[in-house]
């Protein structure tokens, strides 16, 4: 039998900083970071696809790197500093990639759009014209099962024109 | 690269009004205010922000989360469930088992849609004396948090006498082979023939005489072909959240493609009248039929009646691939028979389809898709519905069409090469178009079959050669055709105005991928103003008149036909308002594109929005209404592929899909449907499968082996819309989500066949059965 | 998921005391990717997770004066793929760390993980071990190397004690004109585990003839397994078709695969043929000095419809 009991999970004291702003949560050990996200402080905009890392509908940027939220323990993030969909853009705004996958129609359903956007926006910070292929390579692990990902791959090009026009 | 595009489509006058990279084409037709342009899609925004509400994402004041317990056996009489350890953890507040449900008849049940038998939809959401299969789920708990919950699942004692089992069709069918439903007789062209076994239903549809046909045939092919059960593979696992109040009312929050049908479902299971359930459709991550059928709705509801608080299930991966409902797995026979020049004069089939646990399969679907492509004077097919121990299947976009697909269009494809003809040219010299007799005996409607053929014959990718292959591959180029007939069932839309001129427009159609738009454009462009002015929202069954399901490439047809009844509904009482500010008779009024009109007297909608206080108050126009004006709808799929004939792995090069949309309301996402269900039959030819061992048992329950196909995997895809209207419908519209997922695995084994010389008889077509097939192992 | 401790060591002593208090009862976490998996659903459960990036030594890469490279066990692989010297004298295993998983996982997974895992499958190991890495452990009576050659004894088993951690994976400096090259096959471009896998290395002298060689195959026996057969028919040529097909047959002979939901018997007794040849000829390509693409760059076919 399990030494520890499943009922009495102790809590710990977890401080971040998520989406720019300090914040304080409990979480118990074994509640992953993505759990932490959406139920414990309400960012439901991370979603959860398949709990092991093969979706990527949970990314979020963990010190400047991106990583499954449902692979990270909350009470990691200690210390840390997390961007959510909910922190990419700005107050009454949109970040480019918003923006493109609209004009795109790079979403049907939309439950895997925040976490590509989110993988998306970590590849224009260290790639700022990627070519088709390279958008393919970095989004491999999002998946997404409404678009044949053309319109996806038509918005990250858009979204990097945004930023960063062609002379 | 060059397009067809500045060539128009032989038949039907038309005319190109958009290329888009070169890549998408559209050959339409109609001038329009709306209806055709790229608005940016009225839920888009809540969308890339993670606003949006999902059925996981609901909150509620006291919430509980629950968890299910699932048979780890294929097979197994359940013979004691005790939850008394269970019930003693602390944070456990309720534990429900089949015999919370009350006693469920054996009897068939109407849903306005599909239905079923009773007994057996109790039975699949928790088990009562059997479990059919890994995953039927016996119990459920709900606690103060999932983990709680799941300990205590742990803790349920289930004593089980396991049972012998079939795991897949040809052992189904076989002699002697263990029973599902032991109590089941097979039903044979409608009559039992009180024979005990597997196969449930055996149909048959006929025209003309094939056996004597065949006899006239110079050329005949031929072939056997097995696909095995996949699944849908939405990225939002299933989920329900369920109150059940004090007062005996329920609420469901859910992901859902039909609010109605799981209110109507959940009702029937928990034994109550319709109008003490509501349902209130949150948005919804992905269904392609498999979130049409209630599994944890039912079950919620009873955690909530026995918590008295709210309570959230939602699966696990795994679940969602052992529990819910997958697209069938099937076995065929198929045989085409053409004269020397070319003409096809004979067809005979046989398919079987797994149901899985329960009676009915998709079989119906299959049979009628299978010939629709082609004229053929005399033709059979007979059906078989096949029980194994697998989840009972459900609908997976153009449920049944594919699997035949996959089968009927090689063998035309061997047809074609053994004539020495081209496979498009083939097929269009045997197209079927309207007055083309169907095999279930009506005549085809008004269908793009030929256009679309011609179209896929003059695009620039089958014009253009293969290229130069890698070092140790080879290329090949395959063409498939396939149809979907679409449906119609009832839809309800109301549209309120606003005195700024802007409307609001409330619907039962649950949104899966851009409906909310397509449905605001055409009340818009009746109404005569902007996409923008209109808001449109998807909301409970309380809320708004009965709606079907979003299912069977419906919704655009049917629910935007009740918002252009509803948008005329609102238009002809504003023509009494206007008329009445203008003291003239509403007779005299017309409205056009926007503007009100009586002599040489104008004024816009939105003016007239303005007067309604004046007038006599608010309007709300509203319709709900059940066509029957559908119109069937024909894609192709060209590929190229590109085979390491030393690993056996297919790389899909290029890859086109044309179909006939009748009219795209909103091209961005008419062409996203052509690309979505084309990576879909790209994972189905190549990648996806319930791959089971030796126990029944699927193996491959995460999404790192069952392999949905990724980013890196596929092309970029053309597209080409085809419009030829479909008369039932004032804009053309047919519908659009489902045909284009029948052509891709015949089209991708067509290419497979073009490069390496050999014919794939099963899908996946994955790298190892390549090597097999080639004999490198 | 059962409940745990989660612990965060400052010092390589206190996570082997940490570990030494509860054998078998807690484990090394560093990017968690394989063992947050595991927890979840139910194949390991634990009393305390000991997480190992608190711990200096663990996060560093050291390269000595020698050429030598030491990567911390908690280094996840972006760093291992993005470092110049690792880049410059280990491309094989840049091959490997930029195909575990994909770029979320690779932003916490580690070589170290890889190897603790135990997984036959492990993509990093046959890179690793084919260049003579050697695993730095420490326990609780201090340190001891091991090579990574021999660190897996079966799935999921390794030679660590329950006491010991993982600390470094040392890389010895390589031979001039020495290079790897690691091949795995996976149905799909990306996201997937290997099928069959194989890491090979060779050294060349100046006349281009392959004069030190090692082969290591992934996911056709219960551990990584190297191939010596398959080095000496490579050893003494200068890689040409007859010698990769000798070493190519060699390992197919020396593969002892098993049929799952992955792969049969006889496509991975197969595919172990292919890729040594294919890897072999990647390895003495790149000693030559010619670019070979790495292995995520040569899976997929560049032919788009619309470029």
């Amino acid at each position: 039998m399990v030494a520890v009991d499943a009922r009495t999970a102790t809590k710990v004291v977890v401080q971040a900083t998520i989406n720019g702003e300090p914040v304080q949560f409990l979480a118990e050990p074994r509640q992953t970071l993505l759990e932490c996200l959406r139920d414990v402080l309400s960012l439901t905009g991370t979603k959860e696809g398949c709990a092991d890392g093969n979706c990527g509908a949970c990314n979020v940027v963990m010190d400047g790197r991106l990583v499954n939220s449902c692979l990270v323990l909350g009470v990691e993030a200690a210390g840390a500093s997390i961007t959510t969909i909910e922190g990419i853009a700005p107050v009454g705004g949109l970040h480019p990639l918003q923006t493109a996958f609209l004009e795109q129609a790079a979403l049907q359903c939309g439950i895997c759009t925040p976490g590509f956007i989110v993988s998306a926006s970590e590849l224009l910070k260290r790639n700022a014209r990627p070519t088709e292929d390279e958008i393919r390579f970095w989004l491999a692990g999002n998946l997404c099962r409404c678009t044949g990902y053309d319109k996806i791959v038509r918005a990250v090009l858009q979204a990097a024109e945004m930023i960063h026009p062609a002379a | 690269m060059t397009t067809t595009a500045d060539r128009p489509a032989t038949s039907s006058p038309t005319r190109v009004i958009s290329i888009n990279d070169g890549a998408n084409i559209i050959v339409s037709h109609g001038d329009y205010a709306v209806i055709g342009t790229r608005p940016v899609r009225h839920d888009g925004v809540d969308k890339v922000t993670g606003r949006a509400v999902y059925g996981g994402d609901t909150r509620l004041n006291g919430l509980l989360f629950g968890k299910v317990l699932r048979s780890p056996h294929v097979h197994a009489r359940i013979v004691s469930i005790d939850t008394s350890k269970a019930r003693a953890v602390p944070g456990v507040h309720a534990i429900v088992t089949n015999a919370d449900l009350p006693t469920a008849e054996d009897r068939e049940v109407n849903l306005g849609e599909g239905g079923g038998n009773l007994k057996y939809m109790s039975d699949n959401v928790l088990a009562s004396d059997l479990v059919l299969y890994k995953g039927h789920a016996i119990a459920a708990v709900a606690a103060i948090n999932v983990h709680v919950a799941e300990a205590a699942c742990a803790l349920i004692e289930v004593e089980y006498e396991v049972l012998p089992a079939v795991h897949e069709i040809k052992a189904a069918i076989a002699e002697g082979a263990p029973l599902v439903h032991p109590s089941l007789t097979t039903k044979s062209l409608g009559k039992d023939t009180g024979v005990h076994s597997n196969i449930t239903n055996h149909a048959r549809l006929q025209i003309g005489d094939p056996d004597a046909a065949f006899a006239r045939a110079d050329v005949i092919a031929e072939g056997e072909f097995t696909t095995t059960m996949v699944h849908q593979g939405y990225i939002e696992p299933t989920n329900a959240t369920a109150m059940w109040y004090a007062d005996g009312k329920v609420t469901i929050w859910t992901s859902t493609q039909g609010s109605f049908a799981a209110r109507d479902s959940t009702a029937q299971i928990l034994g109550l009248p319709v109008s003490r359930v509501k349902a209130v459709p949150q948005e919804i991550g992905g269904g392609f039929g498999g979130k049409i059928n209630v599994y944890l709705e039912p079950v919620a509801a009873l955690l909530s009646r026995a918590s008295g608080r709210p309570v959230k299930l939602i699966m696990t991966r795994a679940e969602v691939f052992q529990a819910t409902g997958p697209a069938p797995g099937s076995y065929s026979k198929v045989k085409f028979g053409a004269t020397k020049d070319g003409r096809l004069v004979a067809a005979s089939a046989e398919i079987y389809m797994e149901s899985g646990a329960y009676p009915g399969s998709d079989t119906g679907a299959a049979m009628r898709c299978l010939y629709s492509p082609y004229k053929i004077d005399d033709m059979r097919v007979d059906g078989y519905d096949v029980l194994t121990n697998r989840p009972k299947t459900a609908p997976y976009r153009a449920p049944g069409a594919p699997q035949a697909a996959f089968a009927s269009e090689q063998v035309i494809d061997d047809l074609a090469r053994k004539l020495g003809m081209d496979p498009v040219e083939f097929r269009l010299l045997n197209a079927a178009h309207e007055g083309t007799r169907l095999v279930n005996g009506p005549l085809h409607k008004k269908v793009g079959g030929i256009e679309v053929l011609e179209q896929t014959k003059a695009h620039a990718h089958y014009q253009s050669d293969l290229g130069t292959p890698s070092p140790g591959t080879k290329r090949g180029r395959g063409v498939a055709i396939g149809y979907w007939f679409n449906i119609g069932l009832p839809s309800s839309v109301a549209i309120s105005v606003n005195a700024d001129g802007s409307v609001t427009l409330v619907e039962g159609s649950t949104d899966i991928g851009g409906s909310r738009a397509s449905i605001a454009m055409q009340a818009a462009e009746i109404l005569g103003v902007r996409a923008e002015d209109v808001r449109p929202s998807v909301v409970d069954t309380d809320s708004i008149g009965y709606t079907g399901v979003t299912g069977g490439s419906r919704t655009t047809y049917a629910t935007g036909l009740a918002a252009i009844e509803a948008a005329r509904h609102v238009i002809a009482q504003m023509t009494a308002r206007v008329a009445k500010v203008w003291s003239v008779s509403p007779d005299e009024v017309s409205h056009d594109h926007g503007a009100f009109r009586a002599g040489t007297r104008s004024m816009s909608f939105k003016d007239a929005a303005g007067h309604l206080d004046e007038t006599g108050g608010p309007i709300t126009g509203t319709a709900s209404l059940d066509p029957q004006g559908h119109g069937g709808a024909f894609a192709t799929v060209t590929c190229d592929v590109e085979i390491d004939v030393e690993t056996g792995k297919t790389q899909v090069l290029k890859w086109t899909i044309v179909q006939d949309a009748g009219k795209a309301i909103h091209p961005s996402y008419v062409e996203g449907q052509f690309q979505g269900a084309s990576a879909q039959g790209i994972g189905w030819a190549l990648s996806e499968e319930y791959f089971m061992n030796s126990k029944g048992e699927m193996t491959n329950t995460s999404l790192l082996d069952y392999r949905l196909p990724t980013a890196f995997d596929v092309p970029m895809i053309n597209t080409v819309i085809v419009e030829v209207p479909n008369p039932g419908h004032p804009f053309g519209v047919r519908g659009v989500g489902e045909a284009s997922i029948v052509p891709p695995m015949a089209a991708v084994a067509n290419a497979i066949r073009d490069a390496i010389g050999v014919r794939m008889h099963a899908l996946p077509m994955n790298p190892g059965a390549i090597l097999h097939a080639l004999g490198t192992i | 998921m059962d409940d745990f401790e989660y612990v965060r060591p400052g010092s390589v002593g206190e996570a082997v005391a940490l570990l030494a208090e509860k054998p078998g009862r807690a484990r090394a976490m560093a990017g968690g990717t394989d063992l947050l998996v595991q927890l979840k659903v139910g194949r390991r459960t634990l009393d305390r997770v000991v997480d190992v990036k608190g711990i200096a030594e663990l996060n560093e890469i050291h390269v000595g004066s020698d050429g030598g490279i030491t990567i911390g066990a908690a280094v996840p692989c972006h760093r291992v793929y993005d470092h110049p010297a690792i880049v410059a004298g280990f491309p094989g295993i840049v091959d490997s760390a930029s195909i575990v998983g994909g770029i979320a996982i690779q932003g916490r997974a580690t070589l170290g993980g890889n190897l603790c895992n135990g997984a036959p499958s492990g993509d990093s190991i046959p890179s690793l071990a084919v260049v003579g890495a050697v695993a730095v452990i420490a326990g609780p009576s201090g340190r001891r190397e091991f090579p990574v050659s021999e660190f897996c004894t079966g799935p999921g088993q390794t030679v660590l004690g329950a006491d010991e951690l993982l600390v470094a994976i040392r890389l010895p400096a390589p031979p001039p004109r020495s290079f790897g090259h690691y091949l795995r096959f996976i149905p799909r471009n990306e996201m997937d585990i290997a099928v069959a896998g194989a890491g090979a290395w060779v050294a060349l002298d100046e006349a281009g003839v392959v004069t030190a060689a090692r082969v290591v195959l992934a996911s056709v026996a219960p551990t990584p397994i190297e191939v010596p057969d398959a080095a000496t028919a490579i050893i003494g040529t200068r890689g040409e078709a007859t010698a990769l097909e000798a070493a190519s047959e060699a390992a197919k002979a020396a593969a002892r695969p098993i049929t799952d939901m992955r792969g049969t018997q006889a496509q991975r007794r197969h595919l172990s043929g292919v890729l040594t040849k294919r890897a072999l000829a990647g390895a003495i390509a790149r000693a030559r000095g010619e670019h070979v693409p790495g292995a995520h760059e040569a899976h997929r076919v560049h032919a788009s419809a619309t470029h």
